[in-house]
């Protein structure tokens, strides 16, 4: 008797594992895989890609991709955390090659020692080099260095028809461009050769200065683009007319007086309540964010470490979780500066609707061409924004953004989108068909079903 | 002051047998970035390749790779050949590999539950004693094997794998008591279920440990003097001080 109560207590505590479901960092939309292929190898992806059936996998890294770009509902994915590795670096020439599961904050981690740092960092370092490749993500000196793939000079690509394709600026130039922003559907990377920076060393020149309109703003933006290879803003969108932000700028600096220590901050262990954040709350944050910011724009130039200048949420592990368990959805969409009245509609809504959050970022695009077929940044102004998912009142909300953005002639990310309709894709990437010879008949997503396939029937 | 307590017990030069093991990948790279000496020994030519590469740029000293079969007992000599040219003074020897067959197969057919204890017990005491031989005789060094929470008491889901960890683990007890007049520390490493390619297809991987954290007490218990015997997490002591103490009418029932 007492050992099947033993047994039965033991089977109680065996809870069935969440193995198959992988999760955005949006936390939405919710989804289950039928399997998660986990290869610690590049040799391999050749059998998990023969074995698979057509449109049935997708490459997945650190899935910091908001919405359900890096998701493939009811199918497989590859998890490429194990392809970690660094392969070869060329002290000369400054280029890292490294399989494609290693993360950017790994390769800061062992080369910024050695005095070299990433060509273009995002706001997070915890994304891989596959998914920096697949979303051809931008940073703060876009301006000057256009987008993550601009600085990838070969990439070795595993396609499930004809094994592993090395493609560079000679040899399968269109496979290269392809990928670059190609949402991870041309194949899986074996390895990428990236161009890093020489740096004097961790630190930044940082200043912050408050601004009160957006053509302050745009003045501002014009007048440090010149002069600092680092430019973003943070904007409150609870403000409405009379707007408020904070401009950051900076360049890399020699400062050898201080040493650096890097920092492993806090975890949010578990996901908050969903009224843990609401208009009050993130007012009360927004102004004392403003306070404390316009405080220190006073004391002028700082010196701040590398990692709260660009990565300052990643300080705090899971910061997601703060929405709840409902999730969030990101914004992020650029409009031609040609066309500011549009920004200031979008803005205009959204304070409004009294339902933005704490972290809009606003940044003026420059005008170096991506370098991937489907890459979002072009010139203009972007702004990214978080809404905690409030059901069908925040979709509205989004379509209704989706309209001005539409009429502008601007753009959505894909990276950070869970809800744009098929004709909000056609509109951003006119051209996407033309992409479309370059999927990998293995290959398919989430996001790539729900935006083509009402458009190819 | 970590620094000179490593100085202290020489963790400088480490053989790695068994190197593109889950676990392995982990301690290894945490060894590169403290700047040691590292020989690694497994199968594939290509993996060490890469391996190479990744550990050297992490700040490994040097790297030497050797391929062969480790579970293969006639290859050990000239694997023992290999390390007395290439790093004769080496001071740890970590023994990483291992193989986890499905258990209900390994119940069917005899080759497997062979290969099994074959490539978990035999070969690993097989050269496990050419090592000792050579710190005894030098006396001085550490052996460390990677064995298993398993072994600790046989179950049914899972007792062919716990069987021939559990005997290695009774191998290196002996093995310590031997070498300890010469000074030589022997470490049994007894992980419980950790996210590694060899636990994949497990129900419930996903809550296994982080081989990172595994790899860090690892790395940790190489450049001290205790414990003996290593459990990581650290959770897994008392859970198995427990489960060894249930009576074995009792534990015949439990499925687990």
């Amino acid at each position: 008797m007492s050992s099947q109560t033993a047994a039965s207590l033991c089977k109680r505590l065996v809870v069935p594992s969440p193995t198959t479901r992988m999760f955005s960092w949006g936390c939405y939309p919710k989804t289950a895989h039928l399997h998660i292929h986990k290869p610690a190898w590049n040799d391999q992806l050749p059998a998990i890609l023969q074995a698979a059936a057509p449109g049935s996998l997708l490459p997945y890294g650190m899935g910091r991709s908001y919405g359900d770009s890096c998701l493939n509902a009811g199918r497989e994915l590859i998890d490429c955390r194990r392809l970690n590795r660094f392969l070869g670096f060329d002290e000369a020439t400054g280029i890292l090659r490294c399989e494609s599961g290693i993360s950017l904050s790994e390769i800061v981690d062992v080369f910024l020692p050695k005095g070299w740092f990433l060509p273009v960092t995002p706001g997070t370092g915890f994304v891989t080099v596959g998914g920096a490749i697949a979303n051809d993500v931008h940073g703060k000196n876009h301006h000057c260095a256009g987008t993550f793939g601009t600085h990838i000079s070969q990439i070795a690509l595993h396609r499930s028809n004809d094994g592993l394709v090395a493609c560079n600026t000679e040899y399968n130039t269109d496979m290269l461009h392809a990928t670059i922003g190609g949402l991870g559907l041309t194949g899986v990377i074996a390895w990428a050769d990236i161009q890093l920076k020489r740096v004097a060393g961790p630190w930044i020149d940082a200043e912050s200065i408050p601004f009160h309109s957006l053509s302050a703003f745009l003045d501002l933006s014009r007048e440090s683009n010149d002069r600092f290879e680092y430019t973003v803003a943070w904007l409150d969108c609870f403000a409405g007319k009379d707007l408020r932000g904070i401009f950051f700028r900076g360049n890399h600096a020699a400062d050898e007086s201080k040493t650096f220590h890097p920092k492993r901050g806090p975890k949010l262990p578990f996901a908050l309540p969903g009224w843990a954040l609401n208009r009050y709350s993130v007012k009360a944050f927004n102004a004392a964010y403003y306070k404390i910011h316009a405080a220190r724009a006073k004391k002028g130039t700082a010196v701040v470490p590398y990692d709260s200048f660009f990565y300052p949420l990643d300080s705090v592990r899971q910061w997601n979780l703060i929405y709840g368990r409902q999730g969030f959805l990101q914004y992020q969409c650029v409009i031609p500066e040609t066309n500011i009245a549009a920004f200031e509609e979008l803005l205009d809504r959204i304070a409004r609707s009294g339902m933005g959050s704490f972290l809009g970022v606003v940044k003026q695009f420059g005008s170096i061409p991506p370098a991937g077929m489907l890459s979002f940044p072009r010139p203009g102004l972007t702004i990214a924004l978080d809404f905690a998912m409030r059901g069908e009142r925040t979709l509205k909300l989004m379509q209704s953004l989706d309209d001005v953005v539409l009429q502008s002639g601007g753009a959505l990310y894909p990276a950070k989108d869970a809800r744009m309709s098929p004709a909000m894709f056609e509109a951003s990437y006119p051209h996407w068909r033309s992409f479309v010879p370059y999927i990998d008949p293995k290959m398919s997503s989430s996001f790539w079903r729900r935006v083509t396939e009402a458009q190819a029937q | 002051m970590t620094a000179t307590k490593m100085t202290s017990l020489k963790m400088k030069k480490i053989i790695v047998l068994g190197a593109t093991s889950g676990i392995a990948l982990e301690v290894q790279r945490q060894l590169a970035h403290r700047g040691c000496e590292l020989l690694l020994v497994a199968r594939s030519q290509e993996r060490l390749a890469d391996l190479n590469a990744d550990l050297s740029l992490r700040g490994a000293k040097a790297v030497l790779t050797h391929s062969a079969d480790l579970a293969s007992v006639q290859q050990h000599a000239g694997i023992f050949e290999f390390v007395r040219r290439n790093c004769p003074d080496f001071d740890t020897v970590l023994l990483a590999y291992g193989s986890m067959h499905d258990q209900k197969e390994s119940e069917m057919s005899v080759d497997i539950l062979l290969n099994e204890l074959q490539t978990n017990f035999v070969s690993a005491s097989a050269i496990l004693t050419l090592f000792a031989a050579d710190l005894e005789r030098r006396r001085t060094g550490c052996l460390a094997a990677i064995t298993s929470v398993a072994g600790d008491r046989g179950r049914r889901s899972n007792y062919v794998y716990g069987s021939a960890k559990g005997a290695l683990s009774l191998f290196l007890q002996g093995l310590r008591s031997r070498l300890h007049p010469a000074g030589v520390r022997v470490i049994t490493i007894k992980p419980g279920p950790v996210q590694t390619p060899m636990t994949d297809h497990l129900p419930n991987a996903a809550r296994f440990a982080d081989p990172e954290r595994v790899a860090r007490d690892i790395v940790r218990v190489l450049q001290r003097r205790s414990p003996d015997v290593l459990y990581t997490p650290k959770v897994w002591r008392y859970v198995m001080s427990g489960v060894r103490h249930i009576p074995e009418t009792v534990f015949k029932r439990l499925s687990f």
